[in-house]
């Protein structure tokens, strides 16, 4: 009987060592992905994707659940974030629209709808609209250079982009 | 599993397989443009018209013509179709039921030369076979070349097969693949590691994504063969993750092949045993250089280190590591089962082979082409891709990416192969090639590329990290006429300097664009030094 309880009572205290203080359910997919790597510390990268993934973006909170959870220095942690391109340090618009500047569609004119839709919004490129509607970003080659200009609107690849119809899209989710 | 099972699933699979296949590009490019929606279209047409025990729809990898997607091709009767809509996807259908009124989307030329000049080793299923489903791949052949390898060669056999073949590095550096194989080889040890590099990060490349998306089983086999010759019992395939549709067919194909036996533990009841992970990238060009990619996969920043140690000797948690670009690698197969003498008697001298190319910018066929090297820049300019887009004039063609150069219509003749390249101050590169035309400023492309490679630098060794940003700002001052002839010097010094003492490949290569363009098009140089103000008011 004392031995059962004994078990049961050190079992709670590991599953609380690892839950977030906030109970914020998304931690437990961090969790699920650590321990799905064995919390090897060269699965860094793929749970920065994950937390990109369900939070969004990285916040500082976020970096320091995983560096705990893999037992890194939270340097290491914020070094490999900003070293990759597609870690965001910094909460994203609602809707995101990436303009691909590969050379393709840099030779068909990617630049010019890059300069149109900045002035549409206000804003330049890796930046936010104030009301957190819309975010533009530039793509170094996202590899559809036979559409070329090519642009992705919330994850989905759209090709032969003129600036009136990139300025249309935005505008409506500005309006929307 | 044993050579007669694989061969009687393949024998199932054609038996199942409808006489007339309607082939419906299902890559990134075309379902972008909706192809999703027209195979949808198409698959209830068949199903409306009740020619379901004839037709079948297949959703297929890239065919090629990527500018004038989605492409639609009825086979065996090779009749394409361009740009084809989901509205007009079902007339399709019916007129292979026999009610062709006219209503059917454009019909391409499949004997135009952007299609008869292409010699597909690499790309011979693409668009033939859905990339979902491993008995599509049996079916025409597939992984008889790896049973072939682990029963009847020996390690140093495949090895010594893929030397004479004259196969180079198909990512750009254009190293001698056996030679690397034999490095790896010979090092001594239990662990070994082979790295497919699928981080195809060069601006206006694409020929790795469509591979992957289009036939994952043939890269699987290439790496398992490479697995056996070398010794090694793990894969990593480390792939963009700008490649969403690449990654999710490389998993499916991975578990498919974990299904039937043909990745695991003893694969076709040999002691062989070989696993394939993914690792997914995350947006740095500077990771598709080896030792960056190593960096990578280990969880860290993508900072190159100095080589020697080469990876081949130590390189994945310091063990012997063979990495091969993914066309390289999709080569293989091929080469083993047609033999190396077969690959060797194609292309040039020094240049064996096939080289996929992505032929992309200002030109009227846009999309991928797989042709035998030593075909001239002429051929594929003027005759596959059908002269400039608009009736211009070719000024360029720039191969290479960021790395390489830009080559004047004056010079369409160069044959396109590793040497020839590289002497007329470009390089091979990865296979993106754009054609740039009489509109384009040479000095604003030169300035393009140096924006990429200071954006992409790592950081890590200052001729790079500074040297990036200083050559940017003077393109910079050269194109806001505020230059003068000694910022033209300065300019070529540095370029030269960030070229002989960079620590990689990148700060190596970066300076590349501009000493071509400088080298073929001083004229646009000098004109902007001209339109400099004070220099105007000196006079």
């Amino acid at each position: 009987m004392e031995t059962a309880t004994v078990e049961t009572k050190a079992k709670k205290s590991q599953n609380d060592k690892n839950s977030h203080p906030s109970s914020d359910k998304r931690f437990k997919q961090l969790d699920i992905t650590m321990k799905r790597s064995q919390y090897r510390q060269d699965a860094l990268i793929e749970v920065l994707h994950k937390a990109q993934e369900v939070f969004g973006y990285l916040e500082d909170d976020v970096m320091t659940y995983v560096a705990r959870g893999l037992k890194l220095p939270l340097s290491r942690v914020y070094g490999v974030a900003t070293f990759y391109h597609l870690f965001s340090l910094k909460p994203g618009g609602e809707h995101t629209c990436v303009v691909c500047m590969g050379t393709a569609c840099y030779v068909k004119g990617g630049g010019q709808v890059v300069e149109d839709v900045e002035k549409q919004l206000s804003i330049k490129a890796g930046e936010t609209t104030p009301d957190g509607k819309v975010s533009l970003m530039v793509a170094r080659c996202i590899g559809a250079c036979g559409i070329a200009p090519a642009v992705v609107f919330d994850g989905n690849v759209a090709g032969k982009q003129s600036s009136e119809m990139v300025v249309a899209k935005v505008k409506g989710w500005q309006e929307g | 599993m044993e050579l007669n099972e694989l061969l009687e699933i393949g024998e199932k699979e054609r038996t199942r397989q409808k006489e007339i296949r309607v082939h419906c590009c299902t890559s990134t490019g075309c379902l972008a443009a909706n192809s999703g929606d027209v195979k949808k279209n198409m698959d209830k047409a068949v199903k409306d018209g009740g020619l379901g025990d004839r037709v079948e729809v297949v959703g297929v990898g890239c065919m090629g013509f990527c500018g004038k997607g989605p492409l639609v091709q009825v086979d065996p009767e090779e009749t394409l179709y361009e740009e084809v809509t989901p509205e007009k996807a079902a007339s399709i259908i019916e007129a292979i039921g026999g009610k062709d009124n006219g209503g059917t989307p454009v019909k391409g030329d499949v004997r135009h030369p952007f299609f008869a000049r292409q010699m597909r080793v690499v790309r011979e299923n693409t668009g033939k076979i859905d990339p979902e489903r491993i008995e599509e791949y049996i079916a025409v052949g597939g992984y008889q070349s790896l049973y072939h390898v682990i029963h009847e060669m020996s390690p140093n056999e495949v090895v010594d097969e893929i030397s004479k073949s004259g196969l180079r590095g198909r990512g750009g550096g254009g190293f001698p693949t056996g030679l690397k194989w034999a490095t790896v080889a010979k090092m001594p040890g239990d662990q070994k590691y082979v790295i497919c590099n699928g981080d195809e990060g060069d601006p206006g490349a694409f020929m790795d994504r469509s591979v992957l998306e289009s036939d994952p089983h043939l890269v699987l086999e290439g790496m398992a063969i490479a697995a056996y010759a070398v010794g090694a019992n793990h894969g990593f395939i480390y792939v963009r993750a700008e490649y969403p549709l690449a990654i999710a067919r490389l998993e499916k194909a991975i578990k498919q092949a974990k299904k039937y036996g043909i990745l695991g533990s003893q694969i076709f009841d040999s002691p062989f045993d070989f696993k394939i992970d993914i690792r997914i990238g995350a947006g740095a060009f500077v990771c598709g250089e080896e030792t960056a990619l190593i960096q990578s996969i280990e969880g860290g920043r993508g900072n190159p280190v100095p080589r020697p140690p080469y990876p081949a000797q130590s390189g994945l948690w310091g063990a012997p590591t063979l990495i091969n670009n993914v066309e390289s690698l999709a080569n293989i197969a091929a080469i083993i089962k047609r033999g190396a003498e077969w690959y060797a008697g194609i292309g040039t001298e020094n240049s064996k082979g096939t080289k996929i190319f992505a032929l992309t910018g200002k030109i009227e066929n846009n999309g991928l082409i797989e042709v035998p090297m030593g075909i001239t820049l002429r051929e594929i300019v003027e005759e596959m891709g059908g002269g400039v887009s608009g009736g211009g004039t070719v000024k360029a063609i720039q191969t290479g990416g960021p790395s390489g150069g830009c080559i004047p219509a004056s010079m369409l003749d160069t044959p396109v192969d590793y040497d020839s390249l590289t002497k007329v101050g470009s390089m091979m590169g990865s296979g993106g090639m754009v054609v740039m035309d009489q509109d384009t400023s040479m000095v604003e492309v030169a300035r393009f590329y140096m924006e990429f490679c200071r954006e992409e630098s790592c950081g890590k060794c200052i001729p790079c990290r500074a040297g990036t940003v200083q050559l940017y700002d003077l393109l910079t001052k050269i194109l806001n006429k505020q230059a003068t002839q000694a910022d033209l010097e300065k300019m070529e010094n540095l370029c030269n300097m960030v070229k002989d003492t960079s620590l990689c490949g990148l700060g190596m290569t970066a300076p590349n664009p501009v000493l071509s363009t400088l080298r073929y098009f001083k004229e646009e140089y000098e004109a902007l030094l001209q339109e400099n103000p004070l220099l105007a008011a000196r006079r």
